[in-house]
């Protein structure tokens, strides 16, 4: 066990894990949409991108469909104000958003489709992410953009000087707002009566009704939560690497975090993605680079993802589905 | 003497009535009318399911609907809970019209169901499925109830005492914490049953009870229909393909064939009605 007294194991096994806490953050938004309602949804990724624009564009003072208006009126809008608007209220209004567009989404996507299979929830989820990458563009423009809202960042100098190892303060912050997240959702979910309303419209929808649920009621304030947990992976990953279309890509890496944490735990997205963050770091450290010419990162999640699938479907935390044949 | 707890008497003969106390039986009450269905008609596209159908239920008692396949039944039922709306007609309960109301509005006022596909959430346990029946009934602030503090907490074991009672009457202690998906046909539609009652539903709809049951089970079932009938006092309307059954617990019927009314009654009216013999056994065509 050599490895164990190597600086660099350690070193390499921390910042995997924080890398893994971003992949939950996002994978967490999946959950909470599986858990309620049984749809996995795909536009969870363009979800966080869209909260990043939208933030970034109340931050910067940016016109909404800015070229959109140019190109009717043969104006030259760009910015309505210089200054923008403040960290603090550009996330509430971008709050607000989120929960109109959840809204939006329940009326528009979801309830001419209720009680219709997973299947064809999913799709209608698969149409929303093109919808809404193509929204986000003309509202707040395709640029790269970047994404402050105050959060620390830079090597940690305290940790450098206590052990030696180079940690990213907005990689704590992420752990730590992961850890809020995880334990108010937890809560939320075990022991309100909407957690119990939000597992009985998940099961099914027409015997919720028949014990008084309002689906649509649900539905909204789960995709209002699900957008919140978007913003949240949204700052995140705009502040690590910028505001850009390739983040709703960072659904993809979502994905193995869920079959190995599970789609219907909590605690196991953040188990998964933590698992999943050490898991490709170490792998690539001590075998990629050394034995298989690195560049593992890529695809050792999906690989590890794969090997759950063939022999525990459900994944770690997942509830286990009965079938009566 | 012999005495037989039949509603319809203890109604009208108040003799009865009083020795049915005398022996200690509990004299039923069928009071007024609680739901009124005035004409309803319903189409599906071209196909009309129920055609100018009126009838009404009273006030503790058990009303069944019962007809061939296909004669609209369930979907009467569906007009009660409001998954359907009629083209015609309107539905009344206590004494008020009701608008278009959606089904989760409607089972807030107090009409609880069963379906003839069980329709339970199977991945949660039998305690879990009941206490979504009392969703309607928890009121405090979901904040506190996310920190298990103070009123909530209080709240949780006052509505967890009430589902215990239920799971006591249903004599389903042993699958208290068995994921439903995993029960036996004969109990899941006991836990379904289990649901609608937590409810503490004015009026209850049961569609189809016994449906695929075996004798012992039917019997059961039955059992617990009377009880609930007769110790909490709930209006109970059921779909029922079995006649023996019916015509042992329901204290009127009616009768429906492609969508229209053909009889409706006691039991033994029913019975004797020549349009219900002719639906049943079939007439000769000549």
């Amino acid at each position: 066990m050599g490895f164990l007294t190597d600086p660099f194991f350690y070193e390499v096994l921390v910042s995997g894990l924080l890398a893994g806490v971003m992949y939950a953050l996002v994978a967490l938004g999946f959950v909470l949409i599986f858990k309620a309602s049984g749809i996995f949804n795909f536009a969870q990724g363009v979800l966080a991108l869209f909260a990043a624009l939208t933030l970034v564009g109340f931050q910067k003072g940016q016109v909404p469909f800015a070229h959109l208006i140019n190109a009717i009126f043969g104006t030259e809008v760009q910015f309505w104000s210089d200054a923008g608007i403040p960290d603090f209220l550009a996330i509430l209004l971008t709050l607000v958003v989120m929960i109109a567009l959840a809204w939006v989404i329940v009326r528009v996507v979801l309830r001419p489709l209720v009680n219709q299979e997973g299947i064809i929830l999913f799709m209608a989820t698969i149409g929303l992410a093109f919808v809404l990458e193509g929204l986000g563009d003309i509202m707040w423009g395709a640029n790269v953009k970047k994404l402050d809202v105050g959060l620390p960042s830079g090597p940690s100098d305290a940790i450098i000087d206590a052990t030696g190892m180079f940690v990213d303060k907005l990689e704590i912050s992420a752990a730590v707002v992961a850890i809020i997240l995880v334990v108010a959702l937890t809560l939320f979910s075990q022991y309100t009566k909407m957690g119990r309303a939000l597992r009985a419209v998940a099961d099914d929808h027409q015997a919720a009704l028949s014990v008084g649920i309002s689906l649509e009621t649900i539905w909204w304030i789960v995709w209002s939560v699900a957008g919140i947990v978007a913003l949240v992976a949204g700052v995140m990953w705009g502040a690590k690497s910028g505001v850009q279309f390739s983040l709703s890509l960072i659904a993809l890496k979502a994905l193995p975090v869920l079959m190995l944490g599970g789609f219907t735990s909590i605690p196991g997205a953040i188990i998964g993605g933590l698992m999943i963050g050490a898991g490709e770091k170490l792998f690539d450290f001590y075998i990629g680079v050394p034995f298989l010419g690195g560049a593992t990162e890529n695809w050792f999640a999906y690989m590890l993802a794969l090997g759950f699938l063939l022999f525990r479907p459900q994944g770690l935390f997942g509830e286990k589905i009965i079938e009566r044949v | 003497m012999t005495i037989q707890p039949v509603a319809e008497a203890a109604e009208t003969d108040t003799e009865y009535a009083h020795q049915e106390v005398d022996h200690g039986l509990n004299a039923r009450k069928v009071g007024d009318v609680v739901m009124e269905m005035k004409n309803i008609t319903l189409r599906f596209g071209g196909v009309t399911a129920i055609k100018d159908v009126s009838f009404d239920i009273r006030e503790g008692e058990i009303r069944a609907i019962i007809g061939p396949n296909g004669a609209g039944k369930s979907s009467m039922l569906n007009v009660i809970n409001g998954f359907y709306h009629p083209q015609e007609g309107e539905v009344w309960f206590h004494g008020e019209k009701r608008g278009a109301m959606k089904p989760h509005e409607i089972a807030r006022q107090g009409i609880a169901r069963t379906f003839q596909n069980i329709a339970l959430f199977r991945g949660m346990t039998t305690l879990d499925n009941i206490m979504t029946g009392r969703l309607t009934k928890m009121h405090t602030n979901i904040f506190l109830q996310a920190l298990w503090k103070g009123p909530a907490e209080r709240e949780e074991i006052e509505h967890r005492a009430k589902v215990e009672h239920i799971i006591d009457f249903l004599e389903i202690q042993a699958i208290r914490k068995t994921p439903v998906g995993r029960l036996p046909y004969g109990m899941q539609k006991r836990v379904e049953l289990g649901r609608a009652l937590a409810a503490e539903p004015k009026l209850l709809l049961l569609d189809e009870p016994m449906a695929g049951m075996n004798v012992e089970e039917k019997q059961d079932m039955c059992r617990f229909i009377l009880d609930v009938n007769d110790e909490f006092g709930t209006t109970i309307a059921l779909i029922e393909h079995d006649m023996g059954v019916v015509m042992d617990i329901a204290d009127r019927v009616v009768v429906l064939d492609y969508g229209k009314k053909i009889g409706d009654g006691t039991p033994e009216e029913v019975r004797a009605n020549q349009d219900v013999i002719d639906a049943y056994l079939g007439v000769a065509h000549d």
